[in-house]
């Protein structure tokens, strides 16, 4: 293989979220207020690194989006990022947004997860840009993410309008190569008071909705001619392919030469006029768009034959193969095995500090209204604790519901779980519906003191910022109390007897109860793990006690326990089953 | 030139998202056009992961399909049987003989393979299998299992071995820069 000799000292490979931070300070971005979430989380990280921009980590989604609108009606430029169902959260504060328009650039970065790899549903957000009618950018590669980040700032200033930017999983954590560029001038925008424009009460807003549909009017004409979208024709091409984001990248791997394709970088609004006039350069019209057929159906709209959804499917991501096969081109094959596989699902890790109030769960037969976060994978084998999970949330409200629709039959038998930094999000509101309604609900906060799934962020229960600077702490018993629940204790999940106790004593009370279970992740690098426990083989007589757990360093070898020394940290957690006393620490 | 296609596999958690970052950074500073894709989230949690790295003059797609990869570089046994259907024909196995048995393992519901890479090779797949950790654990860390791999993947790849101990060096933090350098030289050799 021949090596190219391009200069690549500007060159730099980046993850799409980085080359989105990237793109946000280049546009004049001075403010970022987020809340994580897989696979958006990289982009107010990446940020945070950059000391000309004010990076914070907001309690949900809806806080953070309100919080960049009000920096940029002070005349900053400012973002947020969330995933998909985020955006949900944050829809709320979007849809008058649209109506108020901007002062200062405003941005929202939203993260989709088609195929589902750390997400609970497969959500289109492109449907959001359509329904409050503002502009989505969709970049198909880390180079677009930083440009069209950027770009969005001028849309966003030009049009008086928030921007929406839309990455999935495929574009937010693939690295391609980018060259960084100049930031563009900082905008002098002074707040000055304009109610008829920022006060959305009906007189008001009954005057700003013209403005809405005036404006998208002007965006799609912008869509006619902007570079943002544009046409890559191959001669003779009897096919033309309209396509956006990743799926453009598999419609160039699998017949980028034999196939015209209109590349669509403004999703939305789309264009009319030159979607018309690509359609008659071809013989056959296809689009190709992960999720739902949001291009297809425009297409529909403005009168073109078009295929799409017959080729390609709703659900899950697409690949080049998924492409090649629609246009009936070969594909290649690898290897197949005879043998089936055991699938290997993620587990909660060696030393998880939800494992002992899981399996404290378990042994009671308790049902779990269940929350997002790690502690989802408590719904497993062999714990298989975890009765729904919804969404953020979810679990103190329903659990309420629950058991009151139960004429309360059901308490005594139901908790609720969710992490500290899900409480925080939006947790506490249905805390407050327990306390307010009597509800008969026990409800545990599996503190472990950090946002542990999407890679340890902080969050307004750890006493630190983004930064890692000392922040503000919210205690947990102290606001359980204020929010008008009497009874909350601590308990420490490695400590099973305490767990039982406290489970039973809280369960059999009649009345609203928080059991707070805390213990910092051992993922953590402030947590000081233990030695590795060891089985005595001579004591282990094989009843299978401490499999329970489903501790990835515990299996069976030849009928006997074993630890995996590299991955246990002596939670002691497995040793407090033992009825035996074949547990132990090594001599 | 035509696109080359590595697949990293292996557990969540061992450590093959820094083997795809010093890949990746190395193939950039040979003026490669090249692409990365990993995920992050759940599947980091003691999942089956993968990583794509693809690298060539014009590369498009950001992940390897079926029939595609030019590499595995699995880091346990049984992940690079489960990708088999992603080996190009002509494509080759570097595998990790470590064993981590998954959950439905060790709950018992069913049992870890026996003579799996045996059945790989035997269905015409090249192979190329070493311990790995006994490799790393060697080099003074059982951690440097992502290193050791790309040792022996260096092998394969037309990149000088100098150039791979400097972006090593650009990669790893500087106290763990002896043990990943020796961790390297030994899967290399090995």
């Amino acid at each position: 293989m021949e090596r190219k000799d391009t200069p690549t000292a500007m060159k730099k490979l980046m993850i799409g979220n980085e080359a989105v931070a990237r793109g946000l300070y280049e546009g004049g971005c001075r403010f970022i207020s987020s809340y994580p979430g897989t696979p958006s989380t990289e982009i107010t990280e990446f940020a945070a690194k950059n000391d000309a921009i004010t990076c914070e980590w907001a309690p949900n989604e809806k806080v953070a989006c309100e919080a960049a609108f009000g920096a940029s009606l002070a005349g900053v430029r400012s973002a947020c990022a969330m995933k998909h169902v985020g955006l949900n959260v944050a829809a709320d504060p979007l849809f008058t947004l649209s109506y108020t328009g901007v002062n200062a650039g405003m941005v929202i970065c939203v993260a989709d997860d088609p195929a589902m790899h750390s997400s609970q549903n497969e959500q289109d957000s492109r449907h959001y840009a359509i329904a409050a009618k503002v502009p989505m950018l969709e970049p198909a590669d880390s180079a677009e993410a930083l440009a069209f980040a950027k770009c969005a700032y001028q849309l966003s200033e030009e049009f008086d309008t928030v921007v929406l930017l839309r990455t999935c999983t495929r574009i937010a954590h693939s690295q391609s190569i980018v060259e960084e560029g100049e930031p563009l001038p900082l905008p002098t925008l002074p707040y000055e008071k304009n109610a008829a424009k920022y006060v959305m009460m009906p007189g008001n807003a009954k005057r700003r909705h013209p403005v809405v549909e005036e404006r998208t009017e002007k965006l799609t004409a912008f869509a006619e001619t902007t570079d943002l979208n544009r046409e890559e024709l191959t001669e003779g091409a009897a096919i033309g392919i309209i396509c956006s984001g990743t799926a453009y990248q598999y419609v160039k791997e699998a017949a980028g030469d034999t196939v015209s394709v209109l590349k669509l970088g403004l999703v939305n609004p789309l264009p009319v006029e030159r979607i018309k006039a690509f359609a008659k350069k071809v013989d056959r019209l296809i689009v190709c768009e992960e999720l739902d057929p949001v291009i297809e159906t425009h297409c529909r709209n403005i009168g073109l034959a078009v295929e799409g959804k017959s080729l390609f499917s709703m659900i899950g991501e697409f690949s080049q193969n998924t492409v090649a096969k629609a246009l009936g081109l070969p594909v290649k094959e690898g290897y197949t095995l005879d043998e089936a596989l055991p699938v290997r699902p993620p587990v909660m890790c060696a030393g998880c500090p939800h494992r002992g109030m899981y399996y404290t769960l378990a042994k009671n037969k308790i049902t779990v209204i269940g929350d997002i976060g790690c502690y989802t994978l408590g719904a497993t084998p062999p714990l298989s604790s975890v009765d729904t999970t919804l969404c953020m949330g979810a679990s103190v409200s329903g659990i309420h519901g629950f058991n009151r629709a139960s004429a309360n039959r059901a308490a005594g038998k139901t908790v609720a779980v969710i992490g500290d930094s899900t409480f925080m999000h939006s947790g506490m509101t249905g805390l407050v519906n327990i306390a307010y309604n009597a509800s008969n609900s026990t409800v545990i906060i599996l503190d472990n003191s950090i946002t542990g799934m999407t890679g340890h962020q902080q969050n307004p229960t750890t006493g630190y910022n983004i930064k890692g600077d000392p922040a503000a702490k919210v205690d947990l018993e102290t606001l359980c109390r204020a929010l008008g629940i009497d009874r909350v204790r601590v308990v420490d999940p490695y400590d099973l007897a305490a767990c039982d106790k406290a489970l039973k004593e809280e369960l059999a009370y009649e009345g609203p109860s928080v059991i707070i279970s805390r213990r910092p992740c051992v993922l953590l690098k402030s947590v000081k793990t233990k030695p590795a426990l060891v089985i005595d083989a001579d004591k282990c007589r094989g009843c299978k006690m401490c499999m329970k757990l489903g501790c990835p360093a515990i299996s069976m070898k030849n009928g006997k326990a074993r630890i995996d020394a590299t991955l246990c940290v002596g939670c002691d957690v497995c040793e407090q089953l033992c009825h035996f006393d074949a547990i132990g620490k090594a001599q | 030139m035509k696109t080359t296609n590595i697949m990293i596999v292996g557990v969540g958690g061992q450590g093959s998202l820094l083997a795809s970052k010093l890949l990746g950074r190395l193939l950039v500073d040979e003026g490669y056009d090249v692409k990365v894709s990993e995920v992050h989230g759940m599947s980091q949690r003691g999942g089956s992961v993968v990583t794509y790295v693809r690298f060539g003059d014009t590369v498009t797609s950001p992940i390897i399909d079926e029939g595609e990869a030019d590499f595995i570089v699995s880091f346990e046994k049984l992940e690079a049987a489960r990708y088999a259907a992603y080996l190009a024909k002509d494509g080759k196995v570097i595998v990790n003989t470590q064993e981590i048995d998954p959950m439905p393992v060790i709950t018992g519901a069913v049992s870890y393979p026996t003579d799996i890479l045996e059945a790989f090779a035997a269905k015409g797949a090249v192979i190329d299998s070493f311990d790995a950790l006994a490799v790393a654990t060697e080099a003074g860390s059982s951690r440097a299992v992502n290193i050791a791999l790309m040792g022996r993947l260096a092998g394969y790849l037309p990149i000088p071995y100098e150039k791979w101990l400097t972006a090593i060096q650009n990669t790893v933090a500087p106290k763990f820069v002896a043990v990943n350098e020796k961790a390297f030289s030994l899967g290399y050799h090995a």
